[in-house]
């Protein structure tokens, strides 16, 4: 086990180096002067100049890449032109609205779609099996923001059960805080729940075939503990992985769910940070983005070692 | 010897192997969802193309008097913010999506096919190096990657193209690799070696046609994520700018009058929903009918 973490910590180094090249090289596809950009109306020559000190602009770019590489390692992403603030902060102060949003929605996903794929699975051709087939089609095509609409028309608009946008802490009010994300949260998790019922649907297939329910069956027991505690129990190993890898999916959900809902969460800071050229936050963001998703896939490969003992070696 | 023993062999008709894609036609026929979505795809191709015929109006003619009209038989689906007719911006808003779709999905293609056969094929540190890149770029959420490039590369829809385009790429590099990775194994690739074939001839004339199968289904599947992430770059604004119409940006637009106009809003994501359905039933059938796994 300790030499195949060691593996997978070695592999994940380079790709952690090649995303930092990649989200520092987007700097570069800027047309015109950054300091132009960074300085706004600002035109004064000497101005201009101490930005370019300030920010090493005058330096070679792979100096440049280090001197900005140098500053994440210590926990400093960069200042945002915009906010006054460092970015550092800013996601510290962002990210736990998103990962509340991306639970909620992964418990919705697992509630809809591993029960649906169940039943779609025990009761393959038949009419469950249909109508599963059809929820997960409609989950896979239906974008995201387009049903965030016709939710908020829906339930804020006609019903006026839950309001159209705004955020509530957790801490400070759980009951508001669940009615201004319950609708958000199921927006995001829509899609997840179609993911997760094809691939419970199509694991527990293959392990309704397997000799051991076969012999869990001939032994007399009932269809509902042969369904529940021996096949899905062995189903539900890669599904479990793929959960993992589908919450880093949830953060780039999060960016369209959060600017309909008006939530001040990752994905806003993001867009407005897009809008408003606010550079080094875009960067910021899309670095710890990635290295979640990185720490997940660890994490995801890790777990699936610990509950598959053939692959402990 | 007798004359027995040297009796040619005569093929049957019943022997003749079937033209491999002659087989994934007959059996895409046979799968109802599979031609439900391409009949859909075709009516939408036809939007596209004739939407000038087609659409009863001009679809940035603002008209003050019908502004947020309700449908009614002047116009079938209402009118938006500025009195346009929305059944004729959906019409040409397929222009959009759909070039938006096979433009980027081909960007993809044509860049990650030959760099996912070069890995696949030459190995070693070529293969190492691609493999890490893929990794790199794989690592970044594709609509945070998407919505990334767009910003930094200026808001337009050549330039949403490009970004989905480029951000879809790795997929069909590691998807190549992984087929060509297979096949260089295969009998008939060592044949081809043995033969004294140059390694590029190999490549492209005896691994590429074997490998199409799963590139053409990731193709109509890409299309339909390629429809959805330009609708998203256009409802953020990055993508199509107005006043030309596209799904995504009328929905953008819609939002702000959900609560007086929801017309505005039902039908250009019905035709992304449409549009992307139908890509997916097809890239599923497609799947079926090409892996022979899936039968």
């Amino acid at each position: 086990m300790l030499t195949f973490l060691t593996q997978r910590l070695l592999q994940i180094l380079p790709t952690l180096v090649l995303v930092s090249m990649l989200i520092f090289g987007l700097q570069q596809l800027l047309p015109g002067d950054p300091a132009l950009i960074m300085a706004g109306e600002e035109r004064d020559p000497k101005v201009l100049e101490e930005i370019r000190e300030q920010y090493r602009l005058n330096e070679p770019i792979p100096v440049q890449y280090f001197y900005w590489m140098k500053g994440v390692l210590t926990g400093n992403l960069g200042e945002s032109m915009r906010l006054k603030s460092s970015v550092a902060s800013l996601v510290a102060e962002k990210l736990p609205v998103t990962l509340q949003l991306a639970a909620m929605a992964l418990l919705i996903a697992i509630g809809i779609g591993i029960p649906a794929g169940i039943v779609s699975a025990v009761k393959k051709d038949t009419a469950w099996d249909y109508g599963a087939n059809l929820f997960a089609l409609w989950g896979l095509s239906t974008p995201n923001f387009w049903l965030g609409i016709l939710m908020i028309f829906l339930f804020s608009v006609t019903l006026g059960w839950l309001p159209a946008s705004g955020y509530v802490r957790l801490g400070e009010n759980w009951q508001a805080s669940l009615a201004t994300t319950i609708m958000p949260a199921f927006v995001l998790g829509n899609a997840l729940a179609a993911v997760l019922m094809r691939h419970t649907r199509s694991a527990m297939l293959q392990a309704m075939s397997a000799d051991y329910v076969r012999t869990a069956r001939a032994k007399g027991l009932y269809e509902g503990r042969v369904v529940l505690k021996h096949a899905l129990r062995n189903a539900m190993t890669p599904v479990i992985t793929l959960l993992a890898l589908d919450f880093g999916t949830l953060l780039s959900g999060a960016v369209l769910t959060e600017q309909i809902f008006t939530i001040p969460g990752f994905g806003k800071l993001i867009v407005d940070s897009v809008f408003n050229r606010d550079y080094a936050v875009v960067q910021g963001v899309v670095l710890v983005t990635a290295t979640v998703y990185i720490s997940l896939n660890l994490l995801a490969d890790i777990a699936y070692v610990l509950v598959n003992p053939r692959l402990r070696g | 010897m007798t004359a027995a023993a040297l009796d040619p062999i005569t093929v049957t008709s019943d022997a003749r192997e079937e033209n491999p894609w002659a087989r994934a036609w007959r059996r895409l026929k046979r799968r109802k969802g599979a031609m439900v979505g391409l009949v859909i795809v075709v009516l939408f191709v036809l939007l596209a193309t004739f939407a000038s015929l087609i659409a009863p109006y001009d679809p940035t003619a603002t008209s003050w008097s019908a502004v947020r009209k309700p449908p009614t038989w002047a116009h079938w689906l209402g009118t938006d913010e500025v009195g346009r007719d929305v059944l004729s911006r959906v019409i040409f808003g397929a222009r959009a999506s759909l070039s938006a779709g096979l433009v980027s999905v081909g960007i993809a293609v044509g860049v990650g096919v030959p760099v996912g056969l070069l890995a696949g094929y030459a190995g070693g540190w070529i293969d190492s190096v691609i493999s890490r890149m893929v990794d790199a770029m794989l690592a970044i959420p594709f609509l945070i990657l998407a919505i990334t490039l767009a910003a930094f590369l200026g808001p337009s829809l050549s330039n949403a193209m490009i970004a989905i385009g480029v951000t879809a790429t790795p997929v069909f590099v590691r998807l190549t690799r992984g087929q060509t990775l297979a096949a260089k194994v295969e009998d008939y690739v060592e044949a081809a070696r043995a033969v004294g074939n140059p390694r590029w001839r190999i490549a492209l004339r005896h691994i590429l046609p074997n490998i199409v199968s799963p590139l053409l289904v990731q193709a109509s599947l890409a299309i339909a994520g390629a429809i959805i992430a330009e609708a998203a770059l256009s409802f953020l604004g990055l993508g199509q700018q107005p006043p030309a119409p596209s799904w995504g940006s009328m929905l953008n637009s819609a939002q702000r009058f959900i609560a007086q106009a929801p017309w505005m809003a039902f039908w250009p994501g019905f035709a992304i929903f449409l549009a992307v359905l139908s890509f997916n039933l097809l890239g599923d059938g497609l799947r079926d009918a090409l892996d022979p796994r899936h039968r």
